[in-house]
């Protein structure tokens, strides 16, 4: 094996949403970083569907941005149909999506590594992690050559121990068209590592040409097209509409003739799904009663004539696709270009990682993405941003950055994750986080700009712009707050063309705003100086306003939790020596090692009382001497 | 806050029985047993096998007493820990002499509760359960006990179960309809989200509802006796009581102070107060007597009026018809083998009306049941089928729930789906405090059970 000469602060092991994310973070804080990736040519490859965003991943992608991460930019930058979704519901779930030109996106992120100070990128398969002396030390490709590293940021995706699937044909691939990556995982599992197995699916892609569009209904997107990313003036991409397409029970019935063909219902496919994303013939099977499925006829890029059909992935023969593919009205005549699969593929469980990502077992290397279990190009995006991070700040000698539950869906996520582990494909939704009304994708900037900039990963002029913004908020809002009706005769008619002539002269603006029927337009007909806010700072200022009783009540609920989440458990606790607690608990404390006992509390069968318990048992000193005695 | 040494304490109530019973809990239960008890086969203690033997001083070798032991060994005990029982003659003197000894081999005396609280810390028994076992431990009469088996069964617990379910099914419907707005979900259904809602409303009213009668068989009532002068209060105290427990004179105001016993009528522990006279008198210290009782009219769950049958309405019983006013009464019409002269001038506004002789015992039962009527109606049918609320935490949890529903339902109309899944998830952190918490887990499961969700 052949040591290359030069040592590197930190590796990144794949090049998907993760790795992209994690490499960018890592050189822009400043360490020489290097990203790794089998193939060059699919890096930020969208392998599903061309799109990012959606509920609760829209607002991810929006703390990434406010981080200092890439994806907000680069879908705005290759983004061809924007939606902001929920819009009659609440600020907090509000949630903006897009759909990407497939190719530009991922030739747009190689330009931006590629550009990328302190950052090398190179092509190649690594088989295995480099130890000297039992600590972790670089990496060791299959072409024979070794990196050398202080830290590894491990993003493999799907990659590990791949096996696609069609019908009862199966063979190794990380990703239709790519090698898998074999060896890591089973070094992995030879460290110590719980390995385990999960599935995922894709559609097939169709060619548009062959499809009756006339036939089907047209989703446009908004007008004017609204950014991800906070430093994105105005998205400058042509947009192109999706199209809805249904399933029909003649449709149901192919499906259920092929399933004796299927290896999800002949067990050959031996990994769990994901419940949200259910391949079709799942849905058949789960919904009987269900007489369609939509599905949402999605482009591929601008200039492509490939398609992918939503919700209908599958691992069912080439030849059963092909028919019911031709059932759905206006795919008639349809022609599969790539065919549907699924995949199956090595994660490794992340009850086994802190939550700086940093991994329990083996010290400097963190896991980001599919192998921590999750589904999704945000979730991925969003740990391999906060892995990046935490392995420059390990080579940096500071504290990691946790983002808490009351911070960030980032927070949550990882938080999730590394408390629960997970069985299934995680992916984030808005329900997932208790405080979803602090969470908005509005305030990303508001609740993780400044440690972004802490971070050296947002610069100065977009600093600026962000305290400018803070600055404005809360003049306005002290403005509102002090500024009363003074029932002018403008005042008077303005009120009265609304319905409003009950409110008192007197009445603040802030008063007057947290009404139901009253938002800031109207307040910028009662005043002229409201006329004159930016339609960001307007935002701010009405959500703030009008949902500061239920704000109010959610920050109550983080104040009374943060002892818990503040308390840590010392990492050598030895969970057999506090007797009272009952073997249960032991067992899954001991087997979770929980970081604080917030996190405790929220591994299921920890029940109060042992929380209790611990938390006199981190006080006394009793533990202490036990474990002593079992390192002696 | 749970230290593990072993602790010891007698389990029978105190004072003369047929045994005692003294448990020990903790890693030295066997050692102490084998320390003091000698069975009459030898092999030494078997874990939950009773032996019968002696237990002797190991110090002087001299025989306490003759006695049966049983030794539990971890986890099969009520605290899960190892337990010894030690049954041995219920004489005071010899209970006390047994715990003595075993006290002597290191063991520390057991808090109040401690053995309950060991078996809910060590897992054996959930919350609603221990502070049931509490309540059996502290239980004063039949009622409480048969509630506080009731609920060790377990019977709140599946009805606030039914409660959760219902508040579940509604969080999934809104979590739906938030997280999934392009997956062909068709409307928001807001019917049956509310009427999941108000399933689960009922429910808790109807507990919230039982809740005064749950408090009811588990501390029992008060009730005050008032009267005017030698109307016969301290007679019907004694009568009630069958001791002289009140002094009981021609003399009126000798009851100057308040005078409290508590008994059990038919089940239900009832604390009787007895009052000074009601007249007035130029006496200080009656005077004071006379605020007193007349303070407390208002605090007693029901008041005992006695008046003299044999005399004509007088000032004085209008003074404490005044004093009634608002209160839960029953009109106790004394020397009913007199001749009978009282007039009340409006009967309507007694819960009852009861002739009785308090010297001769007369009227009394037809009394005691009466006044158990006024508060056991619902709940002697069948008390083992009783959900009853007794625990004020527990009805701090439902009325918790109860606001939180009252809000969802408020804004039902008006108000986004995030905020009404607020006050769900509200509500149900409220009904967790009693049974177990929801998990997020646990919503998502049941969306993607009821829904096809997926693209």
């Amino acid at each position: 094996m052949i040591s290359y000469d030069q040592i590197y602060d930190v590796i990144v092991v794949g090049a998907g949403h993760a790795g992209c994310e994690a490499a960018l973070a890592a050189s822009r804080m400043g360490c020489r970083t290097m990203l790794l990736t089998i193939n060059l040519d699919a890096i930020a490859l969208m392998s599903c569907n061309p799109s990012i965003g959606g509920l609760a991943k829209g607002h991810l992608v929006k703390e990434i941005d406010a981080l200092g991460g890439e994806m907000a930019k680069n879908i705005d930058a290759t983004g061809i149909q924007f939606r902001i979704l929920n819009t009659k519901k609440g600020p907090a779930v509000r949630a903006s999506r897009a759909q990407a030109d497939k190719q530009l996106y991922r030739l747009r992120m190689k330009r931006v590594l590629e550009q990328q100070k302190n950052l090398d990128l190179k092509q190649g398969e690594v088989t295995s992690l480099y130890f000297e002396s039992g600590e972790l030390r670089g990496v060791e490709l299959q072409s024979g050559i070794r990196f050398l590293s202080k830290t590894v940021v491990v993003t493999t995706g799907t990659f590990m121990r791949g096996l696609i699937h069609i019908g009862l044909n199966h063979y190794p691939g990380g990703r239709a068209g790519d090698q898998p990556s074999i060896g890591l995982s089973d070094q992995l599992r030879v460290l110590g590592f719980h390995v385990g197995r999960l599935k995922t699916g894709t559609p097939a892609r169709l060619d548009a040409r062959s499809i009756d569009f006339t036939k089907l209904e047209t989703q446009f997107g908004d007008d004017p097209p609204m950014p991800f990313s906070l430093s994105t003036e105005r998205i400058t991409m042509p947009q192109l509409p999706c199209h809805i397409a249904y399933t029909n029970p003649h449709s149901h019935d192919i499906i259920r003739s092929g399933l004796d063909r299927s290896p999800l219902y002949s067990g050959i496919i031996e990994g769990v799904g994901p419940r949200y994303c259910p391949s079709i013939e799942d849905k058949v099977v789960r919904f009987p009663d269900k007489d369609r499925h939509q599905t949402f006829i999605e482009p591929e890029g601008l200039d492509t004539i490939e398609v992918y059909p939503s919700g209908m992935s599958t691992s069912l023969p080439i030849d059963i696709q092909i028919a019911f593919y031709r059932s759905i009205v206006g795919l008639e005549q349809v022609e599969i270009m790539r065919p549907a699969y699924a995949i199956e593929y090595d994660y490794v469980d992340p009850i086994q990682l802190h939550t700086s990502l940093e991994t329990k077992g083996v010290k400097n290397l963190y896991h980001a993405g599919q192998i921590n279990g999750t589904s999704g190009y945000e979730e991925a995006a969003g740990q391999g941003l906060v892995a990046g991070i935490n392995a420059a700040l390990r080579v940096k000698g500071q504290e990691p950055l946790v983002l808490g539950r009351s911070q960030a869906y980032i927070g949550v996520m990882i938080d999730d994750l590394v408390t629960l582990g997970t069985k299934e494909p995680y992916r984030m939704f808005t329900s997932r986080a208790e405080y979803r009304l602090l969470l908005r994708e509005d305030n990303a900037d508001l609740r993780l700009r400044e440690i972004g900039y802490g971070l050296g990963l947002v610069t100065e002029p977009e600093y600026a712009i962000f305290t400018e913004k803070q600055r404005m908020i809360s003049e306005e809002l002290e403005r509102i707050a002090t500024t009363r009706l003074v029932h002018s005769e403008m005042q008077l008619d303005v009120l009265a063309s609304r319905g409003l002539g009950d409110v008192q002269k007197g009445t603040t603006l802030e008063h007057l705003l947290k009404r139901s029927d009253v938002n800031y337009s109207d307040l910028a007909e009662l005043d002229t100086v409201s006329r004159e806010t930016p339609a960001a700072i307007r935002e701010q200022v009405e959500i703030q306003t009008k949902y500061k009783g239920y704000i109010d009540r959610q920050l109550e609920q983080i104040e009374q939790s943060k002892k818990l989440e503040t308390t840590r458990i010392p990492l050598e606790l030895n969970y057999d020596s506090v007797k009272s607690l009952t073997t249960e608990v032991r067992e899954k404390l001991s087997k979770n090692r929980p970081d604080t006992l917030g996190q405790a509390s929220r591994i299921p069968g920890v029940t109060p009382a042992a929380i209790s318990i611990l938390s006199i048992a981190i006080k006394s000193s009793s533990w202490k001497d036990t474990s002593d005695r079992c390192t002696q | 806050m749970y230290v593990r040494d072993t602790i010891a304490a007698v389990s029978t109530p105190p004072g003369n029985g047929g045994i005692g019973i003294i448990r020990v809990s903790g890693d030295m239960a066997a050692m102490v047993g084998n320390a003091i008890f000698k069975p009459v086969y030898d092999g030494g203690l078997v874990s939950h096998r009773f032996s019968f033997g002696t237990i002797f001083d190991p110090t002087s070798g001299e025989s306490v007493d003759e006695a049966m032991a049983v030794y539990m060994r971890s986890p099969r005990s009520y605290t899960r820990e190892d337990v010894l029982e030690l049954h041995c003659h219920g004489g005071w003197l010899v209970v006390e002499r047994v715990l003595a000894l075993v006290l002597s081999r290191g063991i520390r005396l057991a808090d109040p509760g401690e053995f309950t609280r060991r078996a809910f810390l060590n897992g054996r028994i959930d919350l609603i359960q221990a502070e049931a076992v509490m309540d059996i431990i502290a239980s004063k009469s039949e009622s409480a006990l048969q509630l506080a088996q009731s609920q060790r069964e377990g019977a709140l617990s599946k009805r606030i179960d039914d409660v959760r379910g219902y508040l579940l099914r509604a969080l999934a419907l809104v979590e739906a309809y938030i997280d999934f707005p392009d997956d062909d979900l068709g409307a928001t259904d807001i019917a049956a989200i509310s009427a999941s809602v108000e399933e689960a409303q009922g429910l808790v009213s109807a507990l919230l509802a039982t809740f005064e009668e749950g408090r009811i068989l588990r501390d029992g009532i008060s009730v005050l006796i008032v009267g005017k002068p030698n109307a016969g209060k301290s007679s019907l105290l004694n009568r009630l009581l069958n001791e002289n427990r009140a002094i009981v004179t021609h003399i009126p105001g000798t009851t100057r102070d308040i005078i409290e016993e508590t008994i059990t009528f038919e089940g239900l522990s009832v604390r009787l107060l007895d009052t000074a006279g009601i007249r007035h008198t130029d006496d200080l210290v009656e005077q004071e007597g006379i605020s007193r009782a007349l303070g407390k009219i208002p605090l007693a769950d029901l008041v005992l009026a006695v008046f003299d049958a044999s005399r004509e309405f007088s000032k004085e019983d209008q003074m404490i018809f005044d004093a009634l006013d608002g209160c839960r009464t029953i009109a106790v019409l004394n020397k009913a083998d007199l001749d009978q002269r009282l007039i009340l001038p409006d009967e309507d506004r007694f819960e009852a009306t009861v002739r009785i002789a308090a010297l001769s015992g007369y009227g009394i039962d037809l009394l005691k049941h009466t006044v158990c009527q006024q508060f056991l109606h619902s709940t002697t049918a069948d008390s083992r089928e009783l959900v009853v609320l007794s625990r004020a935490r527990h009805r701090d949890a439902l009325v918790s729930a109860e606001q939180h529903l009252q809000r969802f339902t408020n804004g039902l109309l008006d108000r986004n789906l995030e905020l009404l899944a607020l006050d769900l998830r509200g509500a149900l952190q409220a009904v967790g405090s009693v049974t177990g918490q929801t998990t997020t887990d646990d919503v998502l499961d049941l969306i993607f059970s009821s829904f096809c969700i997926g693209k």
